[in-house]
C-alpha cells in the first residue's frame, strides 16, 4: 500500500478515533457516570428547592419589572456549574492519563495520529460527556418545576460551551503537568470551587463587593449563567452585555484549544 | 536486490547541549534484521522514537520508506508498527480491545479490525486472556501484547526498543520465536538490545553504539571476527590477586582483560592457554572456556560492559 493511502483515513477521522477510543473507556465508570449525573442535580435541586428555599421567599428580580422564584432563578446557574465541573474533570484526567499513567498519547501517536488530533478528540469527547449531564440536570430541574420556558432548552448549548471553554483553559495546563502532586486537587478547591461560588450562581453578582466581582467578570462560568439565565428566563441585560458573554467564552474556548494543542504537539516530540 | 528502507546520514538528536545521538550514518535493507547493540544512555531509544517519525531530528538526513519523517509523519507511521520500551497500552481497557483500539486508529474498519484482533491474539497467545484486564497480565504476556498491537497495521517495518528487558528467560525465547517468524515473513525488524545474545540471535546485522556514536557494524560473526579473538579464557585467581596476576599472563593470548571479578584471556586456542596459565604455576580458584561474545566486542571498543 502506498503511503498516501495507508494515511488517508486516519489524516481525515483520526480525531473521531481518539473519541471513539475514550467512548469504549466509558464501559468500566458507566456506574459512576450514571450516578453523579442523576445524583447531582437530585441532590442540589432539592437541597435549594425544597431546603433553602423555606429560608428564601423573596421573589429574585430579573429586571423590567419581572420576578422570579429563587429555584428558577439559580437552575440555570446550577447546569452551567455542572457542566463546568464535568468539563474541568475529563480535561484533566485523559491529559494525565496520557502523558504520565499510561502514556496512551504516545502510543496513539505512534499510530498515524497527531497531537492536533488527539486535543481534538478528546475536546469531542468532553462535549459529549458534558451534553448529556446537562440534558439530565435540565429535565430534573423541570420536574422540580425551576423550568418557566421552551427556551431554557438552549442552556445545554451555552452551559456546554462555557464548560468546554473552562476546561480547554485547564488542559492547556494539565497537559504540561509532569509530576503528579495533587495539583489536580487544587484545581478543583482553588479554582473550580470559588467560581461556582462567585460566579453570581446563588446570588447575584452585583450583591458582591466590587473588590470581588472581577472573579465574576473573568469566570467563564458567570458569562454561561448570565447567558443561561437570558435564554432560560429572559433575564434582562444590555444586548452589548449579551454580546460579550459569547464573544468572551469563544475567544477563552479558542486560546485554550490553540494552547493545549501547542502543548500536546510539542511534549510528544521527545 | 530491494532498496534501503531506512538511510540515516549524520542523524543527531541533542536536547540543549547534550547529543544524545551525535551523527550517525546507516541503512536497513527490506526483510532486513537490524539491530543496535549499546548500554543503557547510548541514544538507542532516542534514535528509535527518531526511526518511528515521531521525533524531530535536530540535524542530518533521514529517509524511512522513502520519506523524510519531518514531512510525512502520519504517512510513514501509517506503514511501521512500534514496540516502545514501556508497555504504554491502555490499562483501563480490556486486552482484546486495546488490539481494537489501536487498529481503529489506522483507519482499520471495525470488522477487519475485530477479525485481526484475534489473529494477533493467536500470534501472541494470548487468547485465555482476550477479556482480561490489562494490569493482570504478566510481564511478558504485556510484552506480546504491545507487539501485537504493534502489528495490528500489517507493518512493513517493526521496531522494537529493548523488547525483552526485564522478562525471564522462558518469556524471552517465546518472543524470539515470535519475532522469527516474522523475520521469515519478510518484516523488517530493527530493534535495540543491551543484550548480547538477543542481539546474536535476531540480527542479521548491528551496529554497536555508545555514547551517541557508532563503534563498529557488522553481523554478530564478522563484529566478533574483527574485534576480538575466537575463544576466551575466563580465569579468576580471588578479587586482590587479578590485577597482579594479569600481568603476569599478559603475553599468553592476543590481549588480557582485568575485570573486577576475574580476568579475561582472548586466545584462539582457550584450552591451550589455560594449559600455559597453569604451567606458569599459578592456579586459578576458576576456569572457563567460551565463544567470543559480542559481549567482548563491546568490551574491546569501549573499555566498558554492557551491562554494569
Amino acid at each position: 500500500m502506498t503511503s498516501t493511502a495507508a494515511s488517508a483515513r486516519p489524516r481525515r477521522y483520526g480525531a473521531l478515533y481518539v473519541t471513539e477510543h475514550r467512548l469504549r473507556l466509558v464501559r468500566s465508570w458507566r456506574w459512576t457516570f450514571i450516578a453523579t449525573t442523576l445524583g447531582n442535580p437530585i441532590i442540589y435541586l432539592y437541597s435549594l428547592g425544597v431546603g433553602l428555599a423555606t429560608l428564601v421567599h423573596t421573589a429574585i428580580p430579573i429586571g423590567d419589572g419581572r420576578e422570579v422564584s429563587y429555584l428558577v432563578y439559580v437552575a440555570p446557574a446550577l447546569i452551567a456549574s455542572a457542566a463546568m465541573t464535568a468539563a474541568v474533570e475529563e480535561s484533566m484526567f485523559p491529559y494525565l492519563e496520557g502523558f504520565k499513567w499510561n502514556e496512551t498519547f504516545f502510543a496513539i501517536n505512534s499510530a498515524p495520529i497527531t497531537g492536533r488530533q488527539i486535543v481534538d478528540g478528546t475536546t469531542i469527547w468532553i462535549a459529549i460527556r458534558v451534553v448529556p449531564t446537562t440534558i439530565v440536570y435540565l429535565v430534573i430541574a423541570a420536574l422540580f418545576g425551576a423550568v418557566t420556558s421552551a427556551g431554557a432548552g438552549l442552556v445545554v448549548v451555552i452551559a456546554t460551551a462555557a464548560g468546554l471553554a473552562m476546561g480547554l483553559l485547564v488542559s492547556s495546563y494539565t497537559a504540561t503537568i509532569r509530576e503528579d502532586r495533587g495539583q489536580m486537587a487544587i484545581i478543583m478547591r482553588i479554582i473550580v470551587m470559588p467560581l461556582f461560588l462567585f460566579s453570581g450562581t446563588f446570588f447575584p453578582l452585583e450583591s458582591l463587593p466590587i473588590g470581588l466581582q472581577w472573579i465574576g467578570w473573568v469566570s467563564p462560568l458567570w458569562h454561561g449563567t448570565q447567558l443561561s439565565r437570558v435564554v432560560a428566563f429572559g433575564l434582562a441585560e444590555p444586548i452589548w452585555l449579551t454580546v460579550a458573554h459569547v464573544g468572551y467564552l469563544a475567544a477563552l474556548a479558542a486560546l485554550g484549544l490553540w494552547r493545549t494543542r501547542a502543548v500536546v504537539t510539542a511534549r510528544l516530540d521527545r | 536486490m530491494p532498496g534501503p528502507v531506512i538511510i540515516a546520514r549524520a542523524l543527531t538528536k541533542s536536547y540543549g547541549e547534550f547529543r544524545a545521538v551525535d551523527g550517525i550514518d546507516f541503512e536497513v535493507a527490506t526483510g532486513e534484521s537490524f539491530g543496535l547493540l549499546g548500554p543503557n544512555g547510548a541514544g538507542k531509544s532516542t534514535t528509535m522514537r527518531m526511526l518511528s517519525a515521531v521525533s524531530t531530528r535536530t540535524s542530518g538526513e533521514l529517509s524511512i520508506l522513502g520519506l523524510d519523517p519531518d514531512q510525512h509523519g502520519p504517512e510513514i507511521r501509517a506503514r511501521l508498527g512500534v514496540v516502545p520500551q514501556s508497555d504504554n497500552l491502555d490499562g483501563e481497557l480490556r486486552v482484546r480491545d486495546n488490539l481494537i483500539v489501536y487498529g481503529r486508529y489506522f483507519g482499520i474498519p471495525r470488522r477487519r479490525v475485530a477479525e485481526k484482533a484475534d489473529e494477533l491474539l493467536a500470534f501472541a497467545q494470548l487468547e485465555d486472556k482476550r477479556d482480561a484486564r490489562v494490569e493482570s497480565l504478566s510481564g511478558g504476556m504485556k510484552r506480546r501484547l504491545t507487539i501485537a498491537r504493534g502489528l495490528v497495521n500489517e507493518p512493513e517495518i517493526l521496531l522494537l526498543d529493548e523488547p525483552t528487558t526485564g522478562l525471564d528467560p522462558q518469556a524471552r525465547h517465546l518472543l524470539w520465536d515470535r519475532l522469527f517468524r516474522l523475520k521469515e515473513q519478510g518484516t523488517t525488524l530493527v530493534l535495540t538490545t543491551h543484550y548480547m545474545d538477543e542481539a546474536e540471535q535476531l540480527c542479521d546485522r548491528l551496529i554497536v553504539v555508545d555514547k551517541g556514536a557508532i563503534m563498529a557494524e557488522g553481523s554478530p560473526a564478522s563484529l566478533i571476527r574483527d574485534h576480538s579473538s575466537r575463544e576466551v579464557l575466563e580465569v579468576r585467581f580471588g578479587s586482590d590477586r587479578n590485577a597482579l596476576v594479569a600481568e603476569r599472563i599478559a603475553d599468553v593470548g592476543d590481549r588480557v582483560e582485568v575485570l573486577p571479578d576475574r580476568v579475561l584471556v582472548y586466545a584462539g586456542d582457550g584450552e591451550a592457554a589455560l594449559r600455559e596459565v597453569i604451567g606458569r604455576g599459578l592456579d586459578p580458584i576458576t576456569s572457563l572456556v567460551r565463544r567470543s561474545s559480542l559481549e567482548d566486542v563491546f568490551l574491546r571498543l569501549t573499555g566498558r560492559s554492557l551491562v554494569e
